[in-house]
């Protein structure tokens, strides 16, 4: 199948010499849910910004749908949506006119332009705000605003751009379960987040991006299968004692019910439990010290640094 | 994208644009319609009853051709060199740069934004003018050719006036300190006959000599500067302004990164 998103050897150099993207390569399949993740500054909105024509690229190919952009960015254009970081519309236009304005721009028929506006507006929550000028929306209204707009013309490729910055929990689940829902309709998605939880619970395949270096590029599973050490919180039923030992295991009191425990790779958590019960102390709850994403995050780019 | 989609997205920027003037009509149609007015009454009527005959017309006939000329230059120019900076400074022209609308289309509708505000600017200004004289038509298709061009022409320069500004100030300093002075000595309040042959000289450096005459040819049937030459100059300002803005568009000049 012909992939949604093909980079080959990318590279850009701005005006001030700034080497952005130092030849990359990157492949998204059809219908795959894809966190590009980095730090700020890594390369990951040029790379962006190159694949939906704001930036110019230095060098190398970039494929939307096996559209080469430099051939025919126009039918390259058609297969994608965008949301950008930064809000990106008028002000002072209504939400109805913004989106029917950006089917106009597409091609799209007038009467088929509001429909979709209608419909999107409708499926993000929008619909009783598309009279209201979009000054006068919430920061959580306009990043939907953002998203129905980018879908308007109902692109193959959705690609987002830090698309739940500051919306609240409530809202970005709904979001969350917005674009699970999409994608499931076969729409690709390719979302950069500084949210990490948000990269492993919506994301199938991740690529890591650093001082315009792709640091690393595989499924999300496979890549949580490189940590080498899990930290685990144990809360007790019982005070823990002022000294605790687990047999083979890393272990620290935190508080009368809480204990932090390092669980390596191809150790077992079960023996924790195990030795645990044989000293009767029964668990509560567990759960990570730190997103597993993060950790492997902050290793990885540490060590390209 | 096809010719059909390609209309599409030209008459939603005409759209845009149209909607946009109408909404702020108080910033954009009513001042020029006060600003003639004070015109007509000063330089027509008080003024003008004691300077007598201009170019064979009474004074109000001679500056009404140029009145209506300077509105449509400078709503044309106004009108795409804030629309368009306006979209630069919010971001909101990515909404187009992204799409898949053709470069030359983006140009188009907004040089159209500006003409068809400048063509209802002149209307209203003409309709103003009509209670002070009684204006006759010399040559109607020349009056409307002229009047296309010239809002084209502005239009087109009002565009890469706003590639290049980077604040509101940019945006209003070349309408302040270059298209007023320009238009001010291009023969709107006077004949070029009324100037010594040096500073006549001079003035034929000036593109709105050519503009304000070409008009007033079409209107009254005198003007200052051949017919033919005029026409000819005002069309290579336009097809080099076309193409200048093009070249800024296709290279992404300040647009993209």
């Amino acid at each position: 199948m012909i992939p949604a998103l093909k980079i080959e050897n990318l590279s850009k150099v701005y005006g001030n010499d700034f080497e952005a993207l130092k030849g990359i390569s990157l492949e998204v399949e059809q219908g795959d849910f894809f966190a590009l993740l980095g730090p700020n500054g890594a390369g990951k909105s040029t790379t962006i910004g190159i694949v939906c024509s704001l930036v110019s690229k230095s060098g190398g190919s970039v494929h939307v749908h096996g559209v080469d952009i430099d051939e025919d960015f126009p039918a390259a254009k058609k297969f994608i949506g965008i949301v950008p970081q930064e809000f990106n519309f008028n002000q002072f236009e209504k939400t109805f006119d913004i989106l029917v304005n950006q089917g106009g721009y597409y091609g799209l028929p007038n009467a088929l332009a509001r429909e979709r506006a209608e419909k999107y507006l409708k499926a993000l929550g929008l619909w009783d705000k598309r009279d209201t000028q979009s000054r006068m929306l919430s920061g959580g209204m306009k990043r939907r605003l953002m998203i129905a707009r980018a879908l308007v013309h109902e692109p193959k490729l959705l690609i987002l751009d830090e698309p739940t910055a500051g919306v609240d929990i409530e809202m970005r689940r709904s979001m969350w379960d917005f674009l699970q829902t999409i994608n499931a309709q076969g729409t690709t998605i390719i979302l950069t987040t500084h949210y990490l939880e948000e990269a492993e619970a919506l994301c199938r395949n991740i690529a890591i991006i650093n001082h315009g270096n792709i640091v690393e590029n595989t499924s999300i599973r496979d890549l949580l299968k490189q940590l080498h050490k899990e930290v685990f919180i144990l809360d007790t039923v019982e005070v823990l004692p002022e000294t605790i030992d687990i047999a083979g295991f890393k272990s620290q009191r935190t508080d009368d019910h809480s204990l932090e425990v390092e669980v390596e790779k191809g150790q077992h958590i079960n023996d924790v439990f195990t030795a645990l019960d044989s000293q009767g102390i029964h668990i509560s709850s567990m759960r990570n010290r730190t997103n597993r994403l993060e950790e492997m995050f902050v290793n990885l780019v540490e060590s390209a640094a | 994208m096809s010719l059909r989609e390609q209309y599409i997205a030209l008459m939603t920027i005409l759209r845009k644009e149209v909607r946009r003037y109408l909404r702020i009509w108080t910033q954009t149609l009513l001042p020029s319609a006060i600003t003639m007015s004070l015109y007509f009454v000063i330089f027509g009527t008080l003024i003008g009853s004691r300077i007598g005959d201009m170019g064979g017309f009474t004074y109000m006939q001679f500056v009404v051709p140029g009145l209506i000329m300077m509105a449509i230059v400078t709503n044309s120019y106004s009108n795409v060199v804030s629309s368009f900076f306006g979209s630069k400074f919010n971001n909101s022209i990515e909404e187009l740069l992204v799409s898949p609308t053709p470069n030359y289309i983006i140009l188009m509708g907004h040089v159209l934004g500006g003409v068809s505000r400048g063509l209802l600017v002149a209307v209203i200004v003409t309709g103003v003018s009509l209670f002070f004289t009684d204006l006759t038509i010399h040559n109607l298709s020349l009056v409307v050719l002229v009047v296309l061009m010239t809002s084209v022409l502005f239009a087109l320069a009002g565009f890469i006036n706003a590639v290049f500004a980077n604040s509101f100030d940019d945006i209003s300093i070349v309408p302040t300190f270059v298209l007023t002075p320009l238009i001010y000595l291009g023969g709107v309040f006077y004949s070029m006959d009324l100037l010594p042959e040096f500073w006549a000289n001079v003035s034929k450096l000036n593109p709105l000599v050519y503009v304000v005459n070409a008009f007033r040819y079409g209107v009254l049937g005198v003007s200052d500067v051949s017919l033919p030459f005029a026409l000819g100059m005002i069309g290579f300002f336009t097809v080099l302004a076309y193409g200048y803005s093009m070249y800024l568009l296709n290279t992404g000049t300040r647009l993209r990164q």
